[in-house]
Order: C-alpha cells, then sequence, then structure tokens
C-alpha cells in the first residue's frame, strides 16, 4: 500500500510512533472493524478509529438518535435528533476521514445476523447496552474465532476486557445474564456522560494496539475504574472450565443462538 | 481477626464467614449484581452460601456492567 503525501502527513503522529510507522499504519488502513452500537461507547470508538484511519469501519445500531442521548454520544449532533445512528455515525466519519470506507447496517444485532455479519471484519467493538446482547457479541466472537472488545459502564464506573481466540472471554467471568431488572442499565440508573469517553477511547486503543500488533492487550485481565475516586484495577482472569461457551462443557452452540436471540425479544417485550 | 484481600485490598474480617455474608459486608445490595471469583476461581452462584472464606484467600467481586449506549 502507497500513502499519498496528505495521507502521510495525515497519519504522521501514527508514523513517527516507533512501534507503529508506516508498517503500523498501512496495517490500520487494509483492517476492518465492527463497532456494534453507535451510542456512547461507539461514539468514541467511531470518531478515534475513523480519525486513525482504519479501512472499513462496519457501524451496527437500528435506533435512532434521541435528544437524551446528546449528553454523552458525541458523534450525533443536536440536528441529527431523529435520524438512525447509524446513518448520522457514517455522515461524521466521511467528513472526518474520507479514506475510511463505511458500512452502515441500520439494523439491530442478532442471532439470526450476528455470525454472517461478523465474518467480514478483523476485530468487532463491543459498545451495546444491554445484557443478552453482550453476551451474544461474545458468543458469537467465541465461536467464530474473532477477536473483541468487550466494554460496560454505570454511573460513574467502567470495564472492558479484549478477547483473543484462545483467552478468557465475558462468560469466563459473567458465566450468564444476570436475572432481568437485578442489574439497572444507564437509561435506568444514568451515567456521566464523560465515563462513556474514557472508556470508549480504551477500547479504540486497544482496537488499535492489536491491529497494529503492539505492545499487550487487555486479555486475561478485566480492566475496571470508578471515576469518583479514579481508582483503576486491573483484575487477573482465567480461562474458566466451566464456561458455557469455551468451557469443556460448552452449552452454547451455533445452534443455541437462537435462544439468546428469545431472550432479546423477551427483553424487548418488557420493555415495552 | 483474619486477613482476607478483597478486589485487591487487605480487610480484617472475622473468620468463619460464608461468601453470602462476605458479600454482604461488602455492601453489595444484591448478589446478582456481580461475579466473584476466590483466588482466581470463579464460584457459582448457587454456591455462595456454601463457599467458605479462609485467611488469606484473594476475592475479587467483579460487578456486572450492562451500559454503553
Amino acid at each position: 500500500m502507497d500513502f499519498r503525501e496528505d495521507q502521510i502527513e495525515r497519519y504522521s503522529r501514527h508514523i513517527l510512533l516507533q512501534d507503529i510507522g508506516v508498517e503500523g499504519q498501512e496495517r490500520i488502513s487494509r483492517a476492518k472493524v465492527l463497532v456494534i452500537g453507535a451510542g456512547g461507547l461507539g461514539a468514541p470508538v467511531l470518531l478515534y478509529l475513523a480519525a486513525a484511519g482504519v479501512g472499513t469501519l462496519g457501524v451496527m445500531d437500528g435506533d435512532v438518535v434521541d435528544l437524551s442521548n446528546l449528553q454523552r454520544q458525541v458523534i450525533h449532533f443536536t440536528p441529527d435528533v431523529g435520524k438512525p445512528k447509524a446513518l448520522s455515525a457514517k455522515e461524521k466519519i466521511n467528513r472526518l476521514n474520507p479514506d475510511v470506507h463505511v458500512v452502515a447496517y441500520n439494523e439491530f444485532f442478532t442471532a439470526e445476523n450476528a455470525l454472517n455479519i461478523i465474518r467480514d471484519y478483523d476485530f468487532i467493538v463491543d459498545g451495546t447496552d444491554n445484557f443478552p446482547v453482550k453476551f451474544l457479541i461474545n458468543d458469537a466472537c467465541v465461536l467464530s474465532g474473532k477477536p473483541f472488545s468487550h466494554g460496560g459502564i454505570l454511573r460513574f464506573d467502567g470495564q472492558t476486557l479484549t478477547h483473543l481466540p484462545g483467552t478468557a472471554c465475558y462468560r469466563c467471568a459473567f458465566h450468564s445474564p444476570p436475572p432481568p431488572n437485578a442489574v439497572p442499565t444507564c437509561s435506568q440508573a444514568g451515567v456521566l456522560g464523560a465515563i462513556a469517553g474514557m472508556l470508549g477511547t480504551i477500547q479504540a486503543a486497544e482496537t488499535l494496539k492489536f491491529l497494529t500488533g503492539t505492545g499487550e492487550l487487555l486479555t486475561n485481565r478485566l480492566l475496571s475504574f470508578q471515576a469518583k475516586s479514579m481508582h483503576f484495577r486491573t483484575t487477573p482472569i482465567r480461562r474458566n472450565a466451566g464456561c458455557p461457551v469455551c468451557g469443556e462443557h460448552p452449552t452454547v452452540t451455533v445452534t443455541t443462538l437462537h435462544e439468546a436471540e428469545q431472550a432479546v425479544c423477551e427483553l424487548k417485550k418488557k420493555r415495552g | 481477626m483474619a486477613k482476607v484481600i478483597v478486589n485487591g485490598e487487605e480487610q480484617d474480617i472475622s473468620l468463619p464467614v460464608s461468601l453470602i455474608e462476605l458479600i454482604r459486608q461488602n455492601q453489595v445490595s444484591q448478589p446478582d449484581m456481580v461475579s466473584v471469583q476466590i483466588n482466581g476461581i470463579f464460584i457459582v452462584r448457587e454456591k455462595y452460601e456454601e463457599t467458605i472464606v479462609k485467611e488469606g484467600d484473594e476475592v475479587d467481586f467483579l460487578y456486572f456492567m450492562g451500559g454503553g449506549r
């Protein structure tokens, strides 16, 4: 891949980095990354990956921009209220960096489309807001041998873990979704807007580290922080023999993914 | 009093103590909100009552965080 002069200038601060250089920037420019959810986490992830020149960015979200999103979903602007989030995000990415090919999916990630969509991508980022889909992303990625970044935020806190084939997965640590309504979501409990930025930029950094083979990823450890005290901690996580998807006796398989889909439908019905 | 390490920090507790009791002492309002590992081994939710915490154990409470949008 030969960079044009303007691209060498645009990416010069990456190229200057010894760990990245021209070769690393080429890897970024050839990479395909899928971001599921163009909201609080997805917004910073998409903006930084677009700025970094990721070759293809998949943006998946079936929702439309709401006024209450703008407190933290920094890729959407006031005139975007009512517009599909995937489209709104695509417009901003195109304006930020025309080098990036954007594939906008104006739909939700479901058991039906999961395996088909992630097949085309090198890395997947979880920017979703509910447990059934977080577990579905984990299961689809583990079963497909795809690396991904898990992210979760609530109130003033955040957590993230990176999975590569063979390393501990989200289910190794969290097994199965908590009972519905046992753990509040951001829409019920609230979230400090900047927390989404803090965690999303960590996920974007992990993605770029993965694509360029730089440093040590957050594999086999869960990074969590409490922003009130600004206390950060990484907890070692091991592969769990009892893990329902990557353990010794898996109960989650390609065919059972559809059960997860059922759970999503039920949750949607309950939310009404 | 005995020392256990909870989320990387030493706590003085009186033994014997069950995991469910330690969860309560750490002001986790609902056991459903955490995943727990002791010395790197995850404990399934059904065993929180019968699991006894020993001196020197490293206990990690990992909170479920479902937000993102």
